[in-house]
This record gives C-alpha cells, sequence and structure tokens, in this order.
C-alpha cells in the first residue's frame, strides 16, 4: 500500500535524522534535551495546524484552543480523576476533536477571514471560560505538578515518548494528504468552485480536515502535558496561535515539512536568544522582518526550489 | 440577582465610555484595513505606545499636572503617528506588492518589537496618569457616582466620529483613501501615487490608535500586555461592524463596550464571556458584518 505513496530514496536522510535524534538524549545536557522535545510538541501543533492552512486554504485562526483544549483535558483527568492514566491521554485529542467539530461546524459555513474571525472570537469564549473558573480548571493560576505514569516520567523517557509519537503522527499526516481524501482538500484549496460543480460537498470536507487537525493538535497538547506537567491559560490565548500561524507561514506553508522547520527556528530563536537577552522578542521581531524581506517563499520554500511555481501560482489565484 | 437604577445606569456609563475608546481604536484599524487590506497586528502595540507616551509627557515631563495631561492627549498621538510613519516609508511600503499572509507576518514582527521598545523605554512596571484637575472626581447622576472623566470620553468619541467622517467625505486625501479602498488600480492609474495614499491611511489609522491609547490612560492602568488585550477585540469589532466601515466600528464597539459591562453586572465572574458571545451570535446571523464591508 506504501508503494507509490513513499519514495523510498528520499527516506534515507528522514531515516539518518531520526536515528540521530534517537542516540541524542544520553549525550546531550537535559536543557538541550528539554528544547528538542518542545520542539517536536510545538512542531507535531504546526503540521496539524498545515494540514487546514497550507493544503486547504482554511483560515485556522485560533488552532490554539485545540491544543489547550487537549492538554486540559488530559491535566485535568490526570490530575482530577481516578481514572486509569490512559483514559486522560486517549481524552484529550478526543476532546479536541469535539470541539474541533463543534467550531468547525459553526465556522465552514463562513470562509477565509471571516471564518477565521468566527473562530476567533468563539476560541475566546473557550479561553475566557478555562480563565475564569477558577474553582474547575485553576484560573489564571492552571494546574501544575499533574501526575504522569512512571514509565514516561523522566524527561529522556518523555522525550522518546514525545519523539514516536511525533513520528506516528507525522506518517499518518503524510499519508492523510496522499489519499484521496487530502487530494480533494487540496483541489478545493486551489478552486473551490469547480469542485463543487463537480459533486465535492466542500463543506463537509473542510469540516472533516477541521476535525483531523484539531485531533492532532490535541495529541500535541498531551504531548506538552507530558513534557511541562502543567497548563496555563496562555495555551488558548489567541498570540499562541498567531504563533503558530506564523509558523507556517514563515517554514514554508505549501510544503509538507516546513511547519516543522518554522517551529524549530520560532523555538530556538526564543530559548537561545532568551539566554542573552531578556529583549528577545526585539530580536525575533528583527529575524523575522529579514527573513520576510529576503526569504519571501518561506524557509522551506527556499530550499526546495521545485515548490516555487506552484506556491506563486496558488497565491496568485488566490489574489483574484 | 437585584440591582437598581444607579447600578444599571453607571455600569452603562462605563460601557459606552469603554465604546468610545474601542471605537477610536477600532476606526483607526477599520480604515488601515479597508484601504490596505493589510490586518494590522501591531495596531494594539502602538495603542499601548500611545498609553505609554501619555503617561511619559504626562506624568514624567510635566510631574502629572493639568496642563501636562492636555499636552500629553495632543502630543502622544503624534508621537506614535511618528513612529508608523518610520515603519512605513522604511519597511512596510517596500512590502505592498506581496502576498497578504506575509503582509501580516510583517506586522507581527512589529508588534514583537513595538512590545520589547516599550519594555525597553518604559520598563515593566504598572503606570498610571492621573485625569487633569477639571476631570477629576465624579458627578452623580440617576442616584449614582458617574466618574467626570468617562463623561469626558462620552463627549470625545462622537466628536472623533464626526472628524473622521468630515475627513473621509470632505477632505481630497479622505475621498482619495476611499477610492483606493474601493479600487486602488484605478486609483493608480489617474495618476496618484497610491503608494503615498497608503502611507497617509496607514499614519492615519496609527495615530488614532495612539489616540485611543492617551485617552484610555487615566482609566486603567498602563502596562505591558495591553496590546494583546486591546488588538483581538478590535479585530472582532471591525469584523462585527463590516471590514473597512467606520460606522461599523462604532456599532461594533457599542455591542462589544455594553454587552461587557453588563456582564459585570449579571455574573461578574465570567463578563468578559458575554461580548465574545455576542461577537458569534452576531457572525452567525451576518457573517459579513452589520453594516457593509468595503471588500
Amino acid at each position: 500500500m506504501f508503494r507509490g505513496i513513499i519514495d523510498l530514496k528520499s527516506l534515507w536522510p528522514i531515516a539518518a535524522i531520526f536515528i540521530v535524534l534517537l542516540i541524542l538524549p544520553p549525550i546531550l545536557p537535559r536543557f538541550y534535551t528539554y528544547i528538542l522535545a518542545l520542539i517536536f510538541v510545538t512542531s507535531l501543533l504546526a503540521m496539524s495546524l498545515n494540514l487546514v492552512l497550507g493544503h486547504g486554504m482554511i483560515f485556522q485562526f485560533h488552532h490554539g484552543v485545540f491544543y489547550g483544549v487537549g492538554a486540559y483535558t488530559a491535566a485535568l483527568m490526570l490530575a482530577k480523576s481516578s481514572l486509569p492514566m490512559w483514559v486522560g491521554f486517549v481524552a484529550g485529542p478526543l476532546m479536541a476533536a469535539v470541539v474541533g467539530l463543534i467550531i468547525g461546524w459553526f465556522c465552514v459555513r463562513l470562509t477565509r477571514l471571516y471564518f477565521g474571525m468566527l473562530q476567533i472570537s468563539l476560541g475566546s469564549l473557550i479561553w475566557a471560560i478555562v480563565f475564569r473558573w477558577y474553582s474547575f480548571t485553576g484560573g489564571d493560576d492552571g494546574i501544575h505538578g499533574i501526575p504522569m505514569p512512571p514509565l514516561i516520567s523522566s524527561l529522556n523517557n518523555a522525550y522518546y515518548f514525545i519523539l514516536i509519537i511525533l513520528v506516528i503522527c507525522l506518517v499518518a499526516l503524510y499519508l492523510i494528504l496522499k489519499s484521496p481524501f487530502g487530494s480533494t482538500l487540496e483541489a478545493i484549496r486551489d478552486n473551490p468552485q469547480r469542485c463543487e460543480a463537480v459533486g465535492v460537498n466542500v463543506r463537509r470536507h473542510q469540516l472533516m480536515a477541521i476535525v483531523i487537525s484539531t485531533f492532532f493538535a490535541g495529541i500535541a497538547g498531551v504531548l506538552f502535558v507530558v513534557l511541562e506537567r502543567s497548563v496555563f491559560p496562555d495555551l488558548l490565548f489567541w498570540v499562541l496561535s498567531l504563533e503558530i500561524f506564523i509558523m507556517c507561514l514563515l517554514g514554508g506553508w505549501f510544503t509538507f515539512a516546513g511547519p516543522i522547520l518554522g517551529a524549530a527556528i520560532m523555538v530556538a530563536l526564543r530559548t537561545f536568544i532568551g539566554i542573552f537577552t531578556e529583549y528577545w522578542t526585539l530580536i525575533l521581531g528583527v529575524i523575522l522582518i529579514l527573513l520576510i524581506f529576503f526569504l519571501p517563499e518561506g524557509v522551506m520554500g527556499y530550499f526546495l526550489e521545485g515548490f516555487k511555481p506552484h506556491a506563486k501560482e496558488v497565491a496568485e489565484r488566490r489574489g483574484e | 440577582m437585584e440591582f437598581g437604577l444607579a447600578a444599571l445606569a453607571s455600569q452603562l456609563v462605563v460601557g459606552l465610555s469603554r465604546a468610545m475608546i474601542l471605537f477610536i481604536v477600532c476606526a483607526g484599524l477599520s480604515f488601515v484595513l479597508g484601504v490596505l487590506r493589510v490586518p494590522n497586528v501591531a495596531h494594539g502595540s502602538l495603542y499601548m505606545i500611545g498609553a505609554f507616551s501619555a503617561y511619559g509627557i504626562a506624568m514624567r515631563l510635566f510631574g502629572g499636572s493639568s496642563a501636562g495631561f492636555w499636552l500629553a492627549l495632543i502630543l502622544a498621538p503624534f508621537v506614535v503617528a511618528l513612529v508608523s510613519l518610520i515603519a512605513e516609508r522604511a519597511l512596510f511600503c517596500h512590502l505592498y506588492e506581496r502576498e497578504h499572509l506575509m503582509l501580516l507576518l510583517f506586522t507581527f514582527a512589529l508588534m514583537l518589537i513595538f512590545g520589547d521598545l516599550v519594555k525597553i523605554i518604559w520598563g515593566a512596571e504598572y503606570r498610571s496618569v492621573s485625569p487633569p484637575a477639571l476631570l477629576r472626581g465624579s458627578v452623580s447622576m440617576f442616584g449614582a457616582s458617574i466618574p467626570r472623566y468617562n463623561l469626558f470620553l462620552l463627549i470625545i468619541g462622537p466628536l472623533v466620529a464626526i472628524g473622521l467622517w468630515l475627513f473621509t467625505n470632505k477632505t481630497k486625501i479622505g475621498k482619495i483613501s476611499r477610492a483606493a479602498a474601493v479600487d486602488r488600480e484605478m486609483v493608480s492609474v489617474i495618476g496618484i501615487n497610491v503608494s503615498w495614499v497608503f502611507a497617509a491611511a496607514f499614519v492615519i489609522g496609527c495615530y488614532l490608535a495612539g489616540l485611543g491609547g492617551a485617552l484610555v490612560a487615566p482609566t486603567v492602568s498602563v502596562t505591558l500586555g495591553m496590546d494583546h488585550t486591546i488588538i483581538i477585540e478590535a479585530f472582532l469589532i471591525v469584523t462585527i461592524g463590516g471590514l473597512g466601515n467606520m460606522w461599523g466600528a462604532l456599532v461594533g464597539s457599542l455591542i462589544f463596550g455594553v454587552t461587557h459591562s453588563f456582564g459585570v453586572l449579571l455574573w461578574p465572574q465570567f463578563a468578559i464571556v458575554f461580548p465574545y458571545a455576542a461577537v458569534v451570535i452576531v457572525l452567525f446571523l451576518r457573517p459579513r458584518g452589520l453594516l457593509k464591508s468595503v471588500w
């Protein structure tokens, strides 16, 4: 079934990176292991957004909400219920997908910017509830010291757990994009009217893409809890959503792996500039502006020249 | 849940005066959105710069005197306008040909930079600005005591609306920018330098953000992070009002401000939920906003 979908030759560098990532934790200082794990979590989050953004041209402006819902669901289950721990891990993504279904159901009636704005208002509702409901969600303090199963309680084990889940999710996302569903989604992105004319139910496909993407965002949220053992309302705040959006644009949203690169750049810049100066956002802003001026197609787009014509073509069509 | 006329009246005034601030900020955002077609994420940061500049001028330079406040109210928006003019001419104007999402990315970068510049210049402490002697204290109306400053805001808001209406309908540059909002190619064909029209529109929009910031300074504690709260509210207001429509910004601001203040009366803990719920309802009933959008 994978033949024709996955090119074996291009698999080698990916396998090499995977092996390097597998042997790194015992060698690296703890801090770097943590940063790598954080990059993995953020990558999955950005990838999940790009399924709808880059491949579906759906302006999911408040993606952070689903990440936060996944994280909060898992955290509440782990910290406040006596259910087996795996229930929390499963409930996180499912809850995110349910919220994605509800919000998506309202939003797919609108297009583009209006879609995004309705989503921001619905998402802000959820944020406001989480932010103020002190007795249940801990309000603006969040929840800290969430218990973890012993198997993944050490940092290195958490790292491996996150890495393996990330790889599984990336393969799943890749297969979804290469499936007939993925092709239909990209066809809708390129020309919604024509798709409607040939009998594709545009809204249902978009809604399904949103549910899938929010499910993966929920997984990212659970992984965040595994890594940090705490949750706080900033996970659902729109600033984070905007950052994820920026990661996709920065890495190159017309490429499959671009968002990973965007996430890695953002997390790494923030962490390493943060070590040297308190004013890291200033430097991040300057670097972003330099990138906009000198790498207009996104970082990944710059390296993959082959994608350039396609990206431009789509951009032109959008600009109509 | 019992509340008398007094509580109702005082909350209404608080909501309306908040709506006036929101309107001034949103009118600027909407103007930029209409003419340049750019969702300026840095608009909230300019509002914050306006508030901090007002603090710097009124409290630092003039030690909190009344004259200092009035001077700050006049000068702070110009500081913001100057900052935006520099950003526009140095960087932004080279990007207009790019994709819109890249422009969004650019304004996000500006937001990051402005946020830290404010932190470098004014520090991370909470600041407060005292209103001038004339506007201190409160008057009693309907059995409620209403701060004079809020009444002042209720006067300023409509004045700004009238001024903006006169500007966009009666002046040449206003008319050109409205034309550019509808059909920018046509405007450039008849020999108008669209780049400068954009610069003017951007600076005017940012001036309004600065004015909103300077006006809000005496009513809140001026602090980092006020940019994040305002910008999301502003975007939602502009959307429910109709993108690029100034009167839509006014209607949206009134809805947002008043639902919030009544939320405080009804269920204080979840007061911030009410305006968002109002936005959801409006967008659900009228997806393209209440008034006509220029997009």
